[in-house]
């Protein structure tokens, strides 16, 4: 134990200059050195399973190169392994749920941003976060019986019947496929856009709406056109945020996407996802190439996943700091 | 002027209640989900499902016992290893560390939290399983471990922080070396906001299913001890869906709602904890 | 708060001490093909021997390829034999060979949903072929109309359906499809995995029956058993002496007959499209893949046990369920290839 000293010691870090092995026997040496420890380990987890996933997928990487990203014959009888379609069905399903889920989300954020009632919004807000924390599978379950078999008997003939002139409505109806994918994963994104919207409009500052409705504004155009556009960058964080949450979703999109790695224009088509091949196909792999084919696609969702979240944590700061700038009077 | 500015408040009051309408719809998927849940899973729910294991395929009368206990060893197993990897490493962040090896950690804390779950359950077979030629409830505890260090490691860190530097400067004071002030201090001054995060990290992980996939196999029967493959909720509920049967179909639900019960109560639990403020330890 | 936890110790020390007891567990995986049989099998045995769990998950076979030859389980199961270069892949990880043992036989049947049609349909190897190559895409086309003359078949789109993952059960149509049609034998070939011309993919024989089941105007192939407990219409297949015969047990039987008596030495044989009038073209032995040698003696022994049970009484199991006995000139001969495990 520390011999007391008879002075107080200033409120500030202690002195450095006594000797390491007197630091030691205060414990705070020990304490730092055992904590770092344990966060280093965070570093070095991290470190080991980029390097995991660059080892694992050396033998595609060599045999085909750029190659893989351009072939769209998956075939493992022959070894032709091409990541295309299972690039189009990630990012076409992403699509999909982004195109329903962020009109939804940032029309719900301003709601609950700009309308509702602080209580209000908040109970709100707690169910929403409650939506975030359903797991995959439990909406892979209700995507499998409800959802399928509702875009199998009336939403994809009503669509094929009206807009069935596009191609994107075209095809046998499977029940399965892109469109359903979508609709699913556009149900588990949402929160995601309205927490963070929600969060980065609460942030903008209170003198910019007041600005615009001293100006004769009415409250949607104070809205839309003052406070929206100065959350932007936040608000397209959280796009970021919930497009790389749909790209790295496995278990709910490959119970209702169909599991067929073909490349369509159809909306309708039966298609597959990197994430769904990988879960369905690493334990069976029997070659080394089939097998690192499948990480190297893990490599690709890792390095997609990585560069959104890098992103959007970048744009969520910048409207938090323009914020703070302009600063409240 | 007048009819231009009539246009606008309608187009006013119509945009506003489109958005009151969004967050209508959104908040009633939830009720939709949990009351489609509630139907068909607590119609389900049987004292067969908790008690006994599953049936040979296409029998009936199976349950899902191994799977629950299955999932309960698994979340121990993470729990232990995800936490206190979490815990420290953010007492270390939070209290120790400064500048780039700061940036560093809490870079790679959210790179790792990034990481699609299927990109984990590659990692942990190539760690855990393939290594040892065993597919085991500690390959599987492992992989979840892992997917709740970031959350732990982030959320302690910000209530470690949150702890006002009075209560610091007050113990330093007194003459409390660091490590005392950490423990006997800062840490009980912040333990609500902690066991929320690792509450919440524990929710978020109990639903998890990709990397048990690779990790536990699954276990018709019970699985002893740690290192046997295992049975588990979130996997028997995927493989159920699927499948034919319809008594496979009303297990799933079963599950699916003592499942979801589980995460929903924890994340209550958790915010409750969280919304009675961060408290002062007593003397 | 240290008393909770030194109380989590101790809990967890019990747990490790008294859950790891006497009971020996052997781990296995693989074909769904079987899985009905396999977990009654494995649930009746471990009834008769209290001590010993065999613990067998159904990933499908190219999983239990897959998984025996990186050692991660104790046995295998399959119904699209190891070929020679998996035989030389395991002999050069491990040291020594695997021992494909034969266990029962199934039959595997082409079946389908299609509203309004409850017979059984019959299918020539052209139209199967067709079919799954995506060349005949209605329900009505000539090739399958003509030979169901009698039956309303409506214009609809045909959903094809086969498996997403590593499959025995996809080697043995893709087998049978080889030997019918040359046009699939060049462009898609067979094996457990192939590059499907066309079709969703369902995980498992369960998985593909469960699509079935739900998806209108859907034709898939599926082990015998599959097709009658979940009440889903099969069709007959022509075989190759020219009659439509139905995958029962007694044509999975004949077709066998033929190999039963020129069984190789290791039990690889290929019984599609077999001669025989009554015999049914998609048949198939289903194998248990077990390593030549075991460094835990206990593990061995049991299997073992379990191996020569499996070929005894296990077979009255099997009829109910679905799968044909096997031949005895079979049984005999592994009794004897058993002793080859180390």
């Amino acid at each position: 134990m520390v011999t007391s000293t008879t002075t107080v010691p200033s409120a500030g870090p202690v002195a450095g200059s006594r000797s390491f092995l007197s630091r030691l026997r205060e414990g705070d040496e020990i304490a730092r050195i055992i904590t770092f420890l344990f966060a280093a380990s965070v570093v070095l987890i991290t470190i080991l399973l980029v390097f995991e996933l660059w080892q694992g997928s050396v033998l595609p990487r060599h045999k085909f190169g750029f190659n893989f990203f351009r072939t769209s014959v998956w075939d493992p009888i022959f070894d032709q392994f091409g990541a295309l379609p299972f690039i189009y069905g990630t990012l076409v399903t992403a699509a999909v749920s982004l195109l329903i889920a962020v009109p939804l989300g940032i029309g719900a954020a301003i709601f609950l941003a700009e309308l509702a009632p602080a209580r209000l919004s908040d109970t709100l807000e707690f169910f929403i976060d409650l939506l975030a924390a359903v797991p995959s599978v439990i909406y892979g379950l209700l995507g499998v019986f409800i959802v399928v078999p509702l875009m199998r008997q009336y939403i994809q003939p009503a669509l094929k019947n009206t807009l069935g002139f596009l191609p994107l409505f075209q095809g046998p109806a499977y029940g399965v496929g892109f469109l359903t994918a979508g609709i699913v994963l556009a149900i588990m994104v949402i929160p995601y856009i309205i927490s963070v919207s929600r969060e980065v409009l609460l942030s903008v500052p209170r003198d910019q709406r007041e600005a615009a409705l001293s100006l004769g504004a009415t409250r949607w155009e104070s809205t839309w056109k003052v406070v929206v556009p100065f959350a932007r960058p936040g608000i397209f964080g959280s796009i970021f945020l919930a497009l790389a949450r749909a790209l790295g979703e496995t278990i709910a999109v490959t119970m209702v996407i169909g599991n067929t790695p073909v490349i369509s224009a159809s909306l309708f088509a039966s298609g597959y996802s990197i994430a769904g091949v990988i879960a369905n196909e690493l334990t069976d792999a029997t070659s080394n190439l089939h097998y690192e084919s499948l990480v190297e696609l893990g490599l690709v969702l890792f390095l997609l996943t990585f560069i959104l979240n890098g992103l959007a944590r970048l744009l969520i700061m910048a409207t938090s700091q323009r914020g703070a700038g302009m600063g409240n009077a | 002027m007048n009819s231009r500015l009539r246009w606008r408040k309608f187009v006013s009051g119509f945009m506003l209640s489109m958005t009151g309408v969004c967050a209508l719809i959104s908040v009633s998927v939830l009720f939709f989900i949990l009351g489609y849940l509630v139907y068909h899973g607590g119609t389900s729910i049987s004292w067969n499902f908790f008690t006994k294991l599953p049936a040979p395929v296409g029998e009936t009368g199976g349950g899902m016992a191994n799977a629950i206990l299955g999932s309960a060893k698994l979340l121990l197993l993470a729990s232990l290893f995800g936490v206190p990897i979490g815990f420290f490493g953010a007492i270390y962040l939070a209290e120790f560390s400064a500048g780039t090896t700061a940036f560093v950690i809490r870079y790679a804390a959210d790179l790792l939290n990034g990481v699609p779950s299927v990109v984990i359950g590659i990692f942990a077979y190539s760690l855990a399983v393939h290594p040892f030629k065993q597919y085991s409830t500690l390959a599987g505890g492992f992989a979840l471990g892992l997917m709740m260090i970031p959350i732990t490691l982030r959320s302690t860190e910000q209530f470690l922080r949150g702890v006002p530097n009075a209560l610091r400067e007050a113990a330093m004071a007194l003459g409390a070396s660091k490590w005392k002030t950490i423990v006997t201090v800062i840490v009980p001054a912040a333990y609500r906001g902690i066991l929320t995060a690792v509450l919440l990290a524990f929710a978020r992980v109990a639903g998890e299913t990709a990397p048990l996939l690779f990790t536990t196999l699954g276990n018709q029967f019970w699985s002893r001890g740690w290192v046997q493959p295992t049975a588990s909720l979130p996997v028997m509920i995927y493989t159920y869906a699927l499948g034919p049967y319809e008594d496979w179909h009303r297990q799933a639900w079963a599950a699916g709602l003592v499942l979801l019960g589980l995460i929903l109560v924890i994340n209550i639990v958790a915010r409750a904890i969280l919304s009675r403020g961060i408290a002062v330890p007593r003397s | 708060m240290k008393r909770l936890a030194g109380m989590l110790v101790v809990v967890l020390a019990l747990a490790g001490v008294l859950w790891a007891d006497s009971t020996l567990s052997i781990n296995g995986a693989g074909a769904t093909f079987p899985y009905p049989m396999y977990s009654k099998w494995f649930d009746e045995y471990h009834k008769k021997n209290a001590n010993l769990q065999i613990n067998y998950q159904s990933i499908g076979s190219g999983g239990g390829i897959k998984q025996i030859t990186e050692g991660t389980v104790d046995f295998g199961a399959t119904d699209g034999p190891m070929n020679d270069d998996q035989l030389k892949a395991f002999q050069e990880k491990h040291g020594f060979g695997i021992l494909h043992f034969p266990t029962v036989l199934g039959a595997v049947v082409p079946t389908y949903n299609i509203p309004g049609v409850e017979a059984a349909l019959n299918f020539t190897p052209e139209a199967l072929a067709g079919i799954f190559l995506g060349k005949v895409t209605k329900w009505n086309d000539p090739v399958i109309a003509d030979a169901n003359k009698g039956v309303k078949l409506p214009a609809e789109d045909i959903v094809v359906v086969h498996r997403a993952d590593g499959s025995g059960t996809s080697y043995c149509w893709t087998d049978y499809l080889s030997k019918v049609s040359d046009e699939w034998k060049t462009k898609v070939g067979k094996g457990t995995s192939v590059n499907w011309p066309v079709g969703l993919g369902g995980k498992g024989n369960e998985g593909v029956t469960g699509t079935i089941k739900n998806t209108p105007n859907s034709i898939g192939y599926v082990e015998l058993i599959y097709a009658e407990s979940n009440k889903i219409p099969y069709g007959n297949v022509k075989n190759s002496a020219g009659t439509f015969v139905k995958g029962s047990l007694a044509a999975v039987s004949a077709a066998a007959a033929g190999a039963a008596k020129n069984m190789p030495d290791d039990f690889r044989v290929s019984i599609t499209d077999a001669p025989g009038k009554t015999s049914y073209p998609i048949s198939t032995f289903t194998w248990l893949l077990i390593p030549e040698k075991f460094s835990d003696a206990a593990k061995r022994d049991a299997l073992k046990g379990f191996l020569k049970w499996a070929l005894a009484d296990g077979q009255n199991y099997a009829e109910s369920l679905s799968y044909a006995k096997l031949p005895k000139e079979v049984v005999s001969k592994e009794l004897k290839a058993i002793n080859k495990v180390q």
